[in-house]
């Protein structure tokens, strides 16, 4: 397991994308699926950024494993700020308009429909955010 | 200033007119950092835009943050003219499916 602990501030994602980049090249990811694996990192540490620390800066902790057969991803987003589950956020209905749509809301559910499987829990005074995906 | 110098390096931004009608020309990742940049040009013109066009061909990366912005522009242009978007490049044209731009956007 490859770890990366870092200040929960946008102006770190180049960052934080570059660290999960790393361990995914490692294991010959194929590149649309390394873009969408970075897509729902940014998506999430963004959220952190944003909002778990706020107007306080705080650390994010992350880890990336790569596990084979099948070749899968698993990526946990650690924090100690305000407990926030991003799941329960409702998600936007894709068949709406244009005029009909609401800016919100898009991020997460992208990580919900890109990735084979998304986790929270609150532990110990934590957010645990995982994903997971596979990569071949 | 040292931000901006980063955020060019990763969203490189070309923007060309005829008459009333603005082309934006978009090359790399279009992101939480880079979007208010995006934002920012479209806002210049948007005003006296008839139709706003995306070329997105050299475009490898978009995110929830960049929809937003598409998303702010098409809502503007209903009522005022046309928006389209060209080109989409295969992981942004996963992110339009996944989200359902891909019905509601204008693409060519």
């Amino acid at each position: 397991m490859k770890e990366l602990v870092i200040e929960a501030e946008r102006k770190n994602l180049p960052k934080v994308q570059g660290f999960i980049d790393e361990q995914l090249e490692a294991a010959s990811c194929p590149a649309l699926t390394q873009i969408a694996i970075d897509v729902a990192v940014e998506e999430i540490f963004v959220n952190i950024a944003s909002y778990a620390y706020s107007p306080e800066i705080g650390t994010v902790m992350i880890q990336v494993t790569v596990h084979e057969d099948p070749l899968s991803a698993k990526i946990t987003l650690i924090d100690h700020g305000r407990p926030y589950n991003p799941l329960e956020k409702p998600d936007p209905d894709p068949t709406l308009t244009v005029r009909q749509r609401k800016k919100g809301g898009l991020g997460i559910y992208m990580v919900k429909q890109s990735m084979d499987k998304v986790n929270y829990e609150y532990r110990d005074g934590k957010n645990i955010l995982t994903i997971e995906k596979i990569l071949r | 200033m040292e931000q901006n110098a980063n955020n060019e390096s990763r969203l490189k931004i070309t923007m060309n007119n005829e008459g009333a009608e603005y082309t934006f020309v978009l090359e790399g990742r279009l992101d939480t950092l880079t979007s208010p940049d995006l934002e920012d040009q479209v806002e210049e013109v948007i005003e006296q835009a008839e139709k706003l066009v995306f070329d997105l061909g050299k475009l490898e990366y978009i995110s929830s943050a960049g929809l937003r912005v598409l998303l702010g522009a098409a809502q503007e242009m209903e009522d005022s003219g046309e928006m389209i978007i060209r080109n989409l490049t295969e992981p942004v044209k996963e992110v339009f499916d996944v989200t359902g731009f891909s019905n509601a956007f204008q693409i060519e």
